[in-house]
């Protein structure tokens, strides 16, 4: 079912979404008008809550039952607001088909992959006609073979869980191939994938819109996909579409101010101008780990899983080290180690001269009023029960540097004064604030007690560029000011050139290599360094295209 | 103080003003009842026109299974009491239970939940057992049993109501248990947490300060449900003859037990009284919980529908 090149695919005209909520009736996505065209790939791009999910969704008419649409979709020449349930259901998959997010969630645990690509196929078999097994298996071993999955023939019987992350998001995209559909919607379909698996999971939609001349609709916020993938670029701001254009058009000319601020907060490697380095030799180094190994203990006697396998580094006092790696990679594990919420098992490392190997975590108290950590998620890191004043002072009360809450208001005013949150916010509760103020008072309680170490895990990577970039920048200048040693943990090779001295780089437990930020982001000697250096994307579509084209 | 004012503002009112169509209906039903149950317990005195034991006055004795008349308005029981005053004295007992059951339950298995939930090991493993091993009984013999073993078979009014509250409370522990140690296990790993862990704060700090009241927030919805619950026991106890002694108490189940045989000679104001009047708490209390739980889940609750010809009046109508 190929389209000629050209042709329109999807138009969709003034669509308004709008949502029922507690609060009365939200407006998701107002007035966006779009048009895709066969072979061409379309990315929406705009930060949470910009509506672009929205949009791709209700193309499929994938929305909850709160919501309520208004305008239309054209779907192979048909509205797809007007079709009823059994002219939906015929459309969902052949007409258009989608890729989520998440393919460990997208794929039902119980079924194996083969069962699950053919039950698209089973659906789609024209009424009157008998479902034919065989062929459908043999079309479903072609496709996974198609899609880069090794030996389909006998994997097509493996369940979801016994494939890797980027291997599943394989599968699901050969579940949205198989009826070769005229467009597929990917919907952030490598945002939960590291970036070596991403740029082979762009490489495959790429090789798919060659092979079947399908359309695709690309929703995702990070502009360096879109520099790879796009054709055009739609850029959409609370619920509206601010500017569509041509992609080498987009990023070289924006013509809006909100595209022009979005591409300006997307951190770009070898753009950041830091002042250098240099470790004070009289002093001892902050942190020093020696031979350190964490072991997860193994369940039924199995053996344990090493984490972090023999890792050397230290971190000298002022100095912000980032520590990169993939999911897995063990970066993570380290920093956990370091205040105790995961154990290490063996080595050395010694946090402030307190040895954590082996240490209980009674002992640990020892160093906590001069470490602070901030998390990745700022959702879940306060109380919610509990102001965000109440959290600020919760190190000083433990520590007994202030004796309540009421007496530490001045010292909390003033920190949240440097994070740049106004005072107002002491009386607030944690879900009253943005993901980004969140993660400023985050971290206003770590720098509570004036640290000596911060460790920050993945502080910025739930938030959205342009927030990132604002956080980023004040982390910076609080670390010049308070003069803290920081380990900075990210997967984010453009934060960690923005903001770290120096840079571990992790993979599979081990450390294999560590240098200069600038030296090793330009000039990678480690072949794994060499890899991550290259698949991670870039904000620019003529570099990104030479690049990509070099991968090959 | 707050968090009492809290919980008030947003569960009961927040929910009432949140809720919508059959689920309004429900909650207000169930406020209506609960709050019928709660007034009648707290005026019986004034209400009923009798003592609950009481078997005659100034005219002499009442009279056994006699018709509602003017004098006894709900008729008389085959014990010759008066039925409408056993039926109000009887929310009374009800209401005490109540309050002493589900009181004694949440202390006792909010404490064993967030130990065992937060410190786990073999403690947890303890617990855990033997709360399995009382779920595994049948809630109603433990019940019986252990009236029995706590006040020999029969008692007055406060050994009386004291057994039964223990016996629902045993019967009760594991699930606030369970509830609240799932909801520990879930909070303890939550950032929040750990974060308070990574400050130094001890781990009573961080039980008390941090995890109890997020890990209790269900609470409320088990309490209602809880609270119907023991009624049914109680007057099971009642209706088998373990419950609390006429002369000490009025129980609506006792009073079932004994209008067993009434119903087959006519006698029909005897049993339908006490029984509706269970059936009216239990429905009452049990609605809600029920609307309660569902107001409380996003997923769940009913709303307005979404309209967007209102949000273009609020834009000043600027879309066509």
């Amino acid at each position: 079912m190929t389209s000629k090149p050209g042709e329109q695919v999807l138009s969709i005209e003034n669509l308004q979404v709008a949502f029922a909520t507690d609060a009365g009736t939200v407006n998701a996505v107002n007035g966006v008008s779009l048009e895709v065209r066969a072979g061409e790939v379309l990315a929406v791009v705009g930060e949470s809550g910009s509506g672009k999910s929205v949009t791709a969704r209700s193309v499929l008419r994938l929305l909850p039952s709160t919501a309520v649409t208004r305008g239309a979709i054209y779907l192979a020449g048909r509205d797809v607001l007007k079709l009823d349930r059994e002219q939906l259901r015929q459309a969902r998959g052949r007409d258009a088909a989608m890729v989520f997010q998440e393919p460990s969630l997208a794929l039902n645990p119980v079924y194996t992959v083969g069962w699950q690509i053919i039950e698209g196929l089973r659906a789609h078999t024209p009424k009157g006609q008998r479902f034919d097994a065989k062929a459908a298996r043999a079309k479903a071993i072609e496709i996974l073979g198609k899609v880069g999955i090794p030996e389909p023939e006998v994997r097509i019987d493996y369940y979801p869980h016994q494939f890797s992350g980027g291997q599943k998001q394989r599968v699901v995209i050969a579940c949205a191939l198989v009826l070769e559909p005229k467009l597929i919607l990917a919907d952030e379909p490598t945002t939960a994938l590291d970036v070596t698996v991403q740029a082979e999971i762009l490489d495959l939609l790429r090789t798919a819109r060659e092979l079947t001349g399908a359309a695709i609709v690309l929703i995702t916020h990070n502009m360096g996909v879109v520099a790879d993938m796009a054709d055009r670029v739609a850029v959409m701001y609370q619920g509206q579409l601010v500017e569509q254009a041509e992609v080498h058009e987009l990023f070289a000319n924006p013509k809006q101010q909100y595209t022009k601020r979005l591409l300006a907060a997307v951190p770009r490697i070898g753009q950041s101008a830091k002042p250098a380095f240099t470790a004070d030799a009289s002093v001892p180094p902050t942190v020093r780990a020696e031979n350190l190994e964490v072991v997860y203990p193994g369940r039924f006697g199995r053996p344990g899983f090493k984490a972090v396998a023999g890792v050397n580094f230290e971190i000298h006092a002022g100095e912000v080290v980032g520590l990169v790696g993939e999911s897995g990679s063990g970066k993570t594990t380290i920093g956990r180690a370091m205040v105790g919420l995961a154990k290490a098992t063996g080595g050395s490392m010694k946090v402030l001269g307190f040895d954590v190997v082996g240490a209980k975590a009674r002992q640990f108290k020892a160093v906590a009023d001069q470490v602070g950590f901030v998390f990745q998620d700022p959702a879940s890191s306060f109380n919610p029960l509990l102001t965000v004043g109440e959290a600020i002072a919760e190190p000083m009360l433990v520590h007994k540097v202030q004796a309540s809450v009421a007496a530490a208001r001045a010292d909390i005013e003033a920190l949240l004064a440097a994070v740049q949150l106004p005072v107002e916010y002491f009386d607030r509760y944690p879900h009253e604030l943005s993901g980004g103020q969140r993660q400023r008072a985050s971290l206003a309680r770590a720098l509570a007690l004036k640290p000596k170490l911060v460790i920050a895990d993945e502080p910025t990577s739930a938030l959205d560029v342009s927030v990132q970039a604002k956080v980023l920048e004040l982390f910076a200048k609080l670390q010049r000011e308070f003069g803290f040693a920081c380990l900075f943990i990210t997967h984010d090779l453009a934060v960690v050139d923005q903001i770290a001295h120096r840079v571990l780089v992790m993979h599979r437990g081990e450390l294999v290599e560590q240098g200069e930020t600038r030296d090793v982001l330009t000039n990678p000697q480690q072949q794994y360094t060499k890899r991550l250096v290259q698949s991670s994307p870039i904000a620019d579509p003529t570099l990104q295209r030479a690049k990509a084209a070099a991968r090959h | 103080m707050r968090g009492l004012k809290k919980l008030f503002t947003t569960g009961l009112i927040g929910s009432a003003r949140r809720s919508r169509g059959v689920q309004r209906f429900m909650l207000i039903t169930g406020l209506v009842l609960t709050a019928a149950f709660l007034l009648l317990a707290a005026l019986a005195p004034i209400l009923a026109p009798y003592g609950f034991a009481q078997l005659q006055d100034s005219h002499g004795y009442f009279g056994s299974q006699q018709p509602p008349s003017s004098a006894h308005l709900l008729g008389t029981t085959v014990g010759g009491m008066d039925v409408l005053s056993r039926v109000l004295w009887g929310s009374q007992t009800a209401l005490l239970v109540i309050v002493f059951a589900v009181a004694m339950s949440i202390f006792a298995g909010v404490i064993l939940g967030l130990l065992s939930g937060y410190f786990g090991g073999w403690l947890d493993r303890i617990l855990v057992v033997v709360a399995d091993a009382v779920f595994a009984f049948p809630s109603l013999l433990l019940a019986i049993a252990l009236s029995i073993v706590i006040s020999g078979g029969r008692s007055g009014l406060f050994s009386g109501i004291l057994a039964t509250a223990s016996s629902i409370t045993v019967v009760y522990i594991p699930q606030y248990f369970r509830v609240v140690r799932a909801e520990t296990l879930r909070t303890k790993n939550e950032a929040f947490v750990e974060s308070a862990k990574v400050l130094g704060a001890s781990h009573t700090r961080i039980m008390f300060r941090h995890i109890f009241r997020n890990a209790t927030r269900t609470l409320p919805l088990i309490m209602t449900l809880n609270a119907s619950e023991a009624i049914l026991t109680l007057a099971g106890l009642g209706f088998l003859g373990f419950g609390i002694d006429p002369t000490m108490g009025a129980e609506w189940g006792y009073d079932l037990n004994r209008s067993v045989a009434d119903v087959s000679a006519g006698i029909w104001w005897t049993s339908v009284f006490p029984g509706v009047a269970i059936v009216l708490v239990v429905l009452g209390i049990t609605l809600v919980g029920e609307s309660l739980n569902d107001l409380a889940d996003p997923r769940l609750r009913n709303r307005r529908a979404a309209n967007l010809d209102e949000l273009e009046v609020a834009q000043g109508g600027d879309s066509a």
